[in-house]
């Protein structure tokens, strides 16, 4: 008996066994859980997550890290704001904030692939940088969006569901597709594994590096538009905190630090544990400042059930 | 005074039989040597008599005493003191801070380095070590660092001493320094284990020899007295490992590879050397003279500082691993782990991660033909792994090598195969296997490099043979010329000639 519960939640879907699990204890005990307003609620508050841990997954697989995230998502709304409100198009204003997005990934890429600086140290001091133009280029007030057509790109549903949310639903289906089908997916968790070995295999793992940096920061971009249009304005202190959120949900979807290992479908696990955990405690009424322990928690339990899957694995 | 006793052990790893009744006793006072072919076990031996390893059943009796380790913790405290061939020091401490590594002497938790010094000093000397203990690991030799590990050892009481192949990588004046130091821990009646392969230092040091072969005892001999050479070669070889070469002579085509006074940062000299279509061109020297080095320069694998490497007469130019994979040059690398094969992967992906590129339209992998290709050549190559879906660590060493030979195989047009070491480490069935690849190799006209460290394996597979020393080829022989005595001599650096023979 006890074995049995042991392999299932040390096997490959444990922790798909535990979520669904917990979303049926969930749906049957907390009201108002399973409304259709809920759950749309809940995808959309998930969003932004959802969408940067795509990229994300890639950096972790290939064994590095991105901390410059949340400053991105918050640069890019800014941008994405005033390019519109400036040249008095909006699709002017979102692809100079895609644009503006990719080349601070790409800025990171290169210095870390090509100058070899550690990704932590090079992401801590972009997150930085960026956070700092964010703030530099509205003097680090809020800037409203003049053309009421921007903030609908949040408000807009397609069969009965937002916008934001098939945007989220489509990436996790294209870097799906990424990690396990293409050459640049599997080279990435082949880099992740052993890049010495990658090298020597023929992977030019210097460019690919680079564009999985490059590929965060756009994706990164997307999200804060997405994010600036549903607050209605560019927040330079948008999104703080959001890395951690981010590499948080990876982890709990199974992706390894140490590279190598990555599923999507783990991650978008991941995603939704976060948030259902956090859609729960406020259905419940529970204090935000708790919020924060029990997310520290979730995470904790995650990594240790992942240490003890590694140790079996080894011991086979 | 204390004694060993080796009794009935026994320890397998998945695949591998890696010890098989192992029984033989080392009195007090004695250098006992363990000598063996890669594979044979002294390394498993080794692991267990240092609580590294667990045996599968039989025990280490230590005076008479039966032990149990479960960790090399408890095979310290009971006196079992291994010096690894890989070194265990804290390189950016003092010689004296690693020695008394958990012990330091401190008042109030300030450390008292002045007493720490100097006691660690005064046990130098009386040992017969002649390092300042204020020295930084990072500063010494590697003879000294294996002198100070050494030391760790004789500290802590240790009344066991193995050395695992100490002067593997000391140079003639150190290794002197070790034997004497070794003499006067037998006087201080120690049990000294000494493994080593090399015939000369057994029967320097050693009173009496145990012989491994395939994990089973192969002979057990108290004394030195009338054992010769050629009887322990015997012995470590057995006589049925005499055919598991079965070299056949082949007719080489015209020169492939041409390298041309090739140089980088560690062959600091221009090396060049040429390879046939269809020939098998053996790199024999000591660890250090260079052989693996050089091939990474002619892969690409370390940035060369000059000349050039020419494939058919096309130029590879400064070679880089993606440009000589793509003309048709690759590299098994030396160390597999580290190198060659990526460990949180599965069969399927290590094989595909180069050859993919030719099948998948834009950019988008097929994984019923990757799975279609990992499955041919796990059968041709006899790959053993429940499926191409096993992730690779799960493998044993042999089956590794076999996987990184299907990444090359797998390439459509592979016309120089650079394998580096390509049987250490692997049981000796799994070997006569990879030589059976290359012989089929070169007969369909590929052209092989086979480093190796094992004078027995280049002599047997190889139809030509380079010899290094001191980052330089030192000498070059035909199979006719093929003798243990001539290769050592080209590759010991005071009798090298510097020359190459025409």
């Amino acid at each position: 008996m006890t074995t049995t519960i042991k392999r299932v939640l040390l096997g490959e879907q444990g922790l798909l066994v535990l979520f669904v699990l917990a979303l049926a204890l969930v749906s049957l005990t907390v009201p108002n859980f399973l409304t259709e307003r809920n759950v749309l609620g809940l995808l959309q508050s998930v969003v932004t997550i959802g969408i940067v841990a795509c990229t994300m997954m890639l950096c972790l697989a290939s064994r590095d890290f991105d901390l410059s995230v949340g400053s991105i998502v918050a640069f890019a709304g800014m941008v994405a704001v005033m390019v519109s409100n400036a040249a008095s198009s909006i699709v002017v204003g979102l692809l100079a904030a895609l644009a503006a997005s990719a080349a601070v990934g790409f800025g990171n890429g290169v210095v870390i692939a090509k100058l070899r600086i550690n990704a932590l140290i090079t992401t801590l001091a972009s997150m930085q940088i960026v956070r700092g133009l964010a703030l530099l280029a509205s003097d680090g007030r809020a800037v409203g969006i003049n053309d009421p057509g921007f903030y609908s790109l949040a408000l807009s549903r397609f069969l009965g569901i937002p916008t934001p949310v098939w945007v989220m639903l489509l990436l996790f289906a294209i870097f799906g597709f990424v990690l396990n089908r293409s050459v640049f997916g599997r080279n990435t968790l082949a880099i992740g594994g052993n890049p010495e070995a990658s090298r020597l295999a023929g992977v030019d793992v210097d460019w690919g590096r680079i564009w999985i940096f490059t590929l965060q920061g756009l994706v990164c971009g997307i999200a804060g538009i997405l994010l600036a249009s549903r607050i209605t304005s560019g927040q330079p202190n948008a999104a703080t905190g959001l890395e951690l959120s981010v590499i948080s949900a990876c982890v709990l979807g199974g992706v390894s630090l140490a590279g190598g290992r990555a599923t999507m479908s783990g991650v978008i696990v991941g995603v939704l544990i976060l948030g259902i955990a956090e859609n729960v405690m406020n259905l419940l009424n529970i204090q935000a400042f708790y919020q924060y322990v029990v997310r520290g928690l979730i995470l904790l339990f995650a990594v240790l059930l992942d240490n003890l899957r590694s140790r079996t694995l080894v011991r086979r | 005074m204390v004694s060993l006793e080796i009794s009935h052990i026994s320890k397998s790893y998945p695949g591998v039989r890696a010890l098989e009744d192992i029984s033989f006793g080392v009195p007090a006072g004695r250098v006992h040597g363990l000598m063996g072919e890669n594979g044979a076990g002294k390394s498993t031996l080794i692991r267990i008599l240092s609580g590294d390893a667990r045996a599968d059943a039989g025990e280490v009796l230590i005076d008479g005493t039966p032990q149990r380790f479960g960790s090399t913790r408890d095979a310290f405290a009971a006196g079992v003191a291994v010096v690894h061939q890989e070194l265990q020091l804290v390189p950016n401490l003092s010689v004296a801070e690693n020695l008394r590594l958990g012990h330091f002497p401190a008042r109030a938790g300030v450390v008292r380095f002045g007493s720490l010094f100097a006691d660690v000093g005064r046990i130098l000397q009386e040992i017969g070590i002649d390092i300042d203990p204020r020295r930084k690991v990072s500063d010494l030799s590697i003879g000294e660092r294996q002198m100070v590990e050494i030391a760790k050892a004789v500290m802590v009481d240790a009344s066991v001493i193995a050395l695992d192949e100490p002067t593997s990588s000391l140079s003639a004046h150190e290794s002197e320094i070790l034997f004497r130091l070794i003499g006067r821990l037998r006087s201080a009646g120690k049990v000294i284990l000494y493994v080593s392969h090399r015939l000369d230092e057994i029967f320097r040091l050693c009173d009496g020899c145990t012989v491994l072969r395939d994990g089973r005892l192969a002979a057990h001999h108290q004394t030195m007295d009338g054992l010769t050479r050629e009887r322990l070669v015997a012995e470590m070889v057995g006589r049925e490992i005499a055919d598991i070469w079965s070299w056949r002579p082949r007719t080489p085509g015209p020169v492939r590879l041409e390298v041309e006074a090739l140089h980088g940062a560690r062959i600091p000299q221009p090396q060049s050397f040429q390879v046939r279509a269809g020939e098998i061109l053996g790199f024999f020297g000591l660890v250090g003279a260079g052989r693996s080095e050089l091939m990474r320069l002619v892969y690409g694998a370390d940035p060369a500082a000059g000349g050039s490497v020419r494939l058919d007469g096309t130029s590879l130019g400064l070679p880089e691993p993606r440009r000589s994979i793509r003309a048709g040059l690759v590299l098994c690398p030396e160390d597999r782990k580290a190198d060659g094969i990526v460990q949180s992967r599965s069969v399927a992906e290590n094989i595909a991660i180069s050859s993919r590129r030719h099948h998948s339209p834009f950019g988008v992998v097929r994984p019923r033909q990757e799975a279609a290709t990992a499955d041919r050549f796990i059968e041709t190559l006899r790959i053993r792994t429940p499926s191409h879906r096993q992730d690779i660590v799960n493998l044993s060493g042999g089956n590794q090598q076999k996987v990184i030979l299907a990444r090359w195989l797998s390439e459509p047009e592979v016309r120089v195969l650079i394998v580096d070491e390509p049987t250490r480490g692997i049981d000796v069935g799994a070997k006569s296997e990879i030589y059976e690849i290359l012989y089929a190799l070169a007969e369909r006209g590929l052209s092989i490099v086979v480093v190796s460290s094992e004078l027995p394996e280049i002599m047997g597979i190889c139809d030509r043979i380079l010899v290094m020393c001191d980052q330089q080829i030192t000498g070059e022989f035909t199979r006719a010329g093929f003798s243990e005595g001539t290769l050592l001599a080209a590759a010991l650096p005071d009798r090298a000639r510097h020359v190459r023979k025409a």
